[in-house]
């Protein structure tokens, strides 16, 4: 079994994982941070998305041992000490989530929305742009106004 | 109204924890010493199970146990039931095949469960249920709704010769075909409903175990009703008694009615763990969800209208062929009956309606209630046809609707329903307004200029909901009754738990019943906490479906909360020394009328607690338990207006403005409710543009098995809504509210397609109307008029 070591949310870690170990089992079952979901088997919901090296990933796409000293973020480490994101702070002001389970991957990838298309998106921009995750409880009509107004409070 | 009362837009309380990915979903827990379980499907529409041969799998490493047909036989656990019996024309029972938690000597479907396999790791178990072999007979698959009942078809079950479940009618054929005679127009549709796949994201789990040392059965579960789910695995599937058998449904990540239903997988892995004596893992992969979560709609219908000659509805007579899959779901038999034709008298006064409804078996997955249940085909049908008879008569849809809209209430409708109250010209004249439909002529004309067309396409909704009078619904054949339970516990410091037979997966109850509590005691919101989900801590409950919880759930909440403020009343008069009608209770705290005498809630409900002093009989503490059982259904009504833009060239169609005004009734949080209608709305849109389960004639197999083939709405698919609310506050229930969830989805199909065949000129388009099925549509009604 290789020994697979990555920094997860500023922390190194490390465990023991089979060669087609995903990435997001790696992080749900061995390190046991459940924060990131599984919606489909087809790389096509995107509720596992995750940060690798400050870049959207689909964890469900990547095996552990490509992640070999990579630097990941998930859901659970954007908050910083008391204080969450504006991302995470933009989809409760705005209820851009419902059951909440897609709603890890659509922070992690509205996060990178920001990160790659600037503060000020529009609306056609957020809806183009989230072509690669799935909402089947709001709508995204919430969803693509939290992440206008996350990404703008992103800049302050 | 305060920050937080009822009405405010109170941001949700169960946010914090999903935004930060502490939301606790079934397949995130795990149980010290679990197994995990793979479960073999038939690859299969149809076939005879000849042997099966577990040997290799057995001796796999990590396997635990392998299971069967057989076993589940042997061990006398029942089959998996429907819990609804509908009674055909000639008064006898529908048919009903049996339905084994894993197959036995026959397979039904793609999907169908053949054995159970057990591994110490989700790995093993897998590796080892690919050795189990299975030796099937394959037989001819019977796969399409309108050929079903064909004398050439395959026969599924021997109980239901001919494939039929069941041939149901209602409302009076006489009185409509005298309306048919008297009539000066008829327009007449054929229309499908199409199937579709549920799809909540987070997919089926559940986790079953057994103590040994005490006998107790617990099974972590994703379900809507954890309640009814642990009755009917306790009593009618025999597992274990229910007073030993704990059902938690934690969070859960949408159902849209998929996770009302009990499935195989559950059932078996309660069973299996009280065989090896360990705790049993499952999680559905999509894949798998797509093959056996039960799908929904699936309608074939011929509707027909009679009218006079001013636009006066005379008559409707409908018939529909419903396909129901390979085995009855849990409430599968009342969707297309008392779910769908119960409301085909829409928003009108229709003196005489006749529908019948044929059931059908094939060879296809199980299909129940989905989101609106039954009230979105009947929806399709009425608007479709509403809007094509007023273009038959050259007369706006909106003046049609008009003639013949229901304007006093209560009003009895040919079907059973009495609508209680409502205003639907209202609805509609804001939603004009709001769609400013007096400037359609020129964005069509706009549109034209740019080589596109345009469409307007209108569904003035009724639907019936907030589920239901228990004795009304068990007359018409239900096994249970549809009452909720809630109780109030106040703590010693005043502070108040909640305990509700409704169950959350997205609604956001944690955050509207503390609201409506909190406004209610006048305390603080944060000093209410809502606990659902676990049979063990909640008072029997019937769950969250039909758009109930706010129109019954809170009901029986709002009822408890009465008794609460009566006994803490007395309470205060006695220790006030005042009589107990000076007492007034306002903002939290009781007062003395004239007085400046006082007691905070908290003060009351300590005294309550410590229980020194309680007037002459008063039992000591503060708890209060209700039931509610509703006196009728609720009708959330409104108007949704849809227009859309078609580009001729790739048949795309594109949404270019959405209204929605709905009477809810009363509502206690707008945020919350707004969500549930674009939730619904998108999944309306889904079905008549994108979505549509597809099985393969021949071979029965499921062609639209994963995201890939199925398409879901995604961002770029759907605009922004613009919402508006109306408001008769429903007399039916304490609470005054109607419910929200569900009309979204049941309103929108129609509007859809009315605005679609509004732009291309043609009667009815398929959904979903994808880019190939318009452009198609274009192609023929351009060499149509060509001809
Ligand atoms: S789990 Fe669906 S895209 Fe990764
Ligand atoms: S909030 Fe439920 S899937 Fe998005």
């Amino acid at each position: 079994m290789p020994t697979v070591s990555m920094t997860v949310n500023g922390k190194s870690v490390s465990g023991d994982v089979s060669a087609n170990t995903l990435l997001v089992d790696f992080l749900r079952e061995t390190l046991g941070m459940t924060g990131t979901h599984v919606g489909c088997d087809t790389s096509q919901c995107g509720a596992c998305v995750v940060h690798v090296e400050g870049k959207a990933a689909k964890s469900c796409t990547r095996l552990a041992v490509q992640c070999e000293g990579a630097a990941v973020t998930t859901i659970e480490g954007l908050a910083s000490g008391g204080d969450l994101h504006p991302m995470q702070e933009a989809f409760r002001d705005n209820h851009g989530l419902q059951c909440g389970f897609c709603t890890p991957g659509m922070i992690m990838a509205g996060v990178d929305l920001a990160n790659r298309r600037g503060n000020k998106l529009d609306e056609d921009t957020i809806r183009n742009e989230l072509d690669g995750n799935i909402c089947r409880c709001t709508g995204y009509h919430n969803i693509v106004k939290a992440i206008a107004a996350g990404a703008a409070a992103m800049d302050k | 109204m305060t920050e937080t009362g009822i009405g405010a837009p109170v941001r949700r309380t169960e946010d914090k924890r999903f935004i930060t990915g502490k939301g606790r979903y079934t397949d995130d827990i795990n149980v010290p010493h679990q197994t995990y379980a793979s479960f073999v499907l038939s690859p299969h529409a149809h076939a005879t199970i000849n042997g099966i041969d577990t040997k290799a799998a057995e001796a796999a490493p990590g396997i635990v146990a392998v299971f069967t047909g057989k076993d589940v036989a042997e061990a006398g656990i029942g089959g998996l039931i429907c819990g609804w019996m509908i009674h055909n024309k000639d008064g006898s029972e529908m048919a009903s095949g049996a339905h084994p938690a894993l197959a036995n000597d026959k397979v039904r479907y793609v999907g169908d469960h053949v054995a159970m396999v057990i591994g110490e790791t989700l790995e093993q178990a897998r590796a080892g249920a690919e050795l189990i072999e299975v030796d099937y007979g394959v037989l001819d698959a019977n796969v399409e709704t309108g050929k079903a009942k064909d004398k050439s078809a395959p026969q599924i079950h021997d109980a239901a010769p001919g494939n039929a479940v069941y041939e149901w009618a209602i409302g009076d054929e006489a009185a409509v075909d005298a309306a048919f005679e008297a009539a000066d127009h008829v327009t007449s549709l054929d229309i499908v409903n199409n199937r579709l796949v549920p799809n909540a994201m987070e997919p089926r789990a559940a986790i079953g175990d057994f103590d040994a040392g005490t006998g107790d059965f617990t099974l972590h579960t994703t379900s809507q009703n954890p309640h009814v789910a642990r009755l009917i695995l306790s009593a009618f599937i025999g597992l274990a008694p229910e007073n030993k058998l704990r059902v938690i449904a934690p969070d859960v990540g949408g159902g849209f009615g998929s996770k009302i239903f009990v499935y195989a997988e559950e059932t078996l892995c309660v069973w299996a763990a009280g065989k090896i004596e360990r705790p049993i893992k499952w999680t559905s992969s999509r894949a798998d969800a797509f093959l056996n979560d039960a799908h929904g709609r699936d309608h074939e219908t011929r509707a027909e209208l009679a009218l006079d000659k001013n636009g006066k509805m005379l008559g409707l007579r409908v018939k529909t062929v419903a396909n129901l899959g390979a085995y009855l779901s849990t409430f599968s038999s009342s969707v297309p009956t008392y779910l769908y034709a119960t409301l085909l008298s829409g928003q009108y006064n229709l003196p005489a309606i006749f529908c019948e409804v044929d059931a059908v078996y094939t060879n296809t997955a199980p299909v129940d209630a989905y989101r609106g249940a039954g009230r979105p085909e009947a929806c399709y049908v009425i608007e479709r046809i509403v809007e094509t008879a007023a273009r038959e008569l050259n007369l706006d849809p909106v003046e049609l609707r008009r003639r013949n809209f229901v304007a006093e209430f209560p009003h009895e409708t040919p079907v059973i329903m009495t609508y209680d109250i409502g205003d639907f010209g209202a609805s509609l004249d804001k939603a004009l307004d709001l769609a400013d439909y007096d400037g359609f002529g020129k964005r069509k004309a706009a549109s034209e200029a740019n080589g596109k067309l345009r469409g307007i396409g209108f569904s003035t909704y009724i639907e019936a909901c907030g589920i239901a009078p228990s004795a009304a619904v068990g007359s018409l054949g239900a096994g249970v009754g549809l009452w909720e339970s809630a109780e109030i516990r106040v703590n010693p410091t005043g502070n108040v738990e909640v305990l509700t037979g409704s169950h959350s997966h997205g609604q956001g109850h944690e955050t509207t019943f503390a609201q409506f509590t909190a406004d209610r005691l006048g305390i603080p919101m944060d000093q209410v906490s809502i606990v659902h989900g676990d049979t063990d801590k909640v008072q029997f409950g019937m769950g969250t479906y039909g758009s109930r919880s706010g129109a019954v759930g809170m009901s029986a909440m709002s009822n408890a909360i009465d008794k609460v403020i009566a006994k803490a009343t007395k309470l205060a008069a006695h220790l006030m020394e005042a009589s107990e009608g000076d007492i007034v209770f306002e903002n939290g705290s009781f007062s003395v009328k004239g007085t400046d005498k006082s007691l905070a809630f908290g003060e009351v409900s300590l005294a309550a607690y410590v229980a020194h002093n309680m007037p002459e009989g008063m039992e000591p503490g503060l708890k209060e338990g209700a039931f509610f059982d509703p006196a009728n259904f609720t009708f959330p009504a409104g108007c949704h207006i849809c227009e859309v833009e078609i580009d001729p060239e790739t048949g795309t169609t594109e949404i270019a403005n959405w209204v929605a005004v709905d009477d809810f009734g009363t509502i206690i949080n707008p945020m919350i409710v707004e969500g549930q209608v674009h939730g619904g709305i998108a999944q309306g849109v889904g079905q008549a543009l994108v979505e549509g389960a597809v099985y393969d004639k021949e071979s029965g197999q499921l062609l639209t098995g994963s995201f890939m083939d199925y398409c879901m709405p995604r961002a770029d698919n759907l605009p922004s809504f613009k919402l508006g609310f109306t408001e008769t506050v429903c007399p039916s229930n304490p609470v005054g509210v109607k419910g929200c969830g569900e009309a979204g989805a049941i309103a929108s199909p129609a509007a859809v397609m009315n605005a679609v065949t509004d732009a291309l000129g043609v009667k009815d388009v398929p959904m979903p109307a994808s880019p190939a099925t318009v452009w198609q549509a274009i192609q023929s009604s351009t060499k149509q008029a060509a001809e």
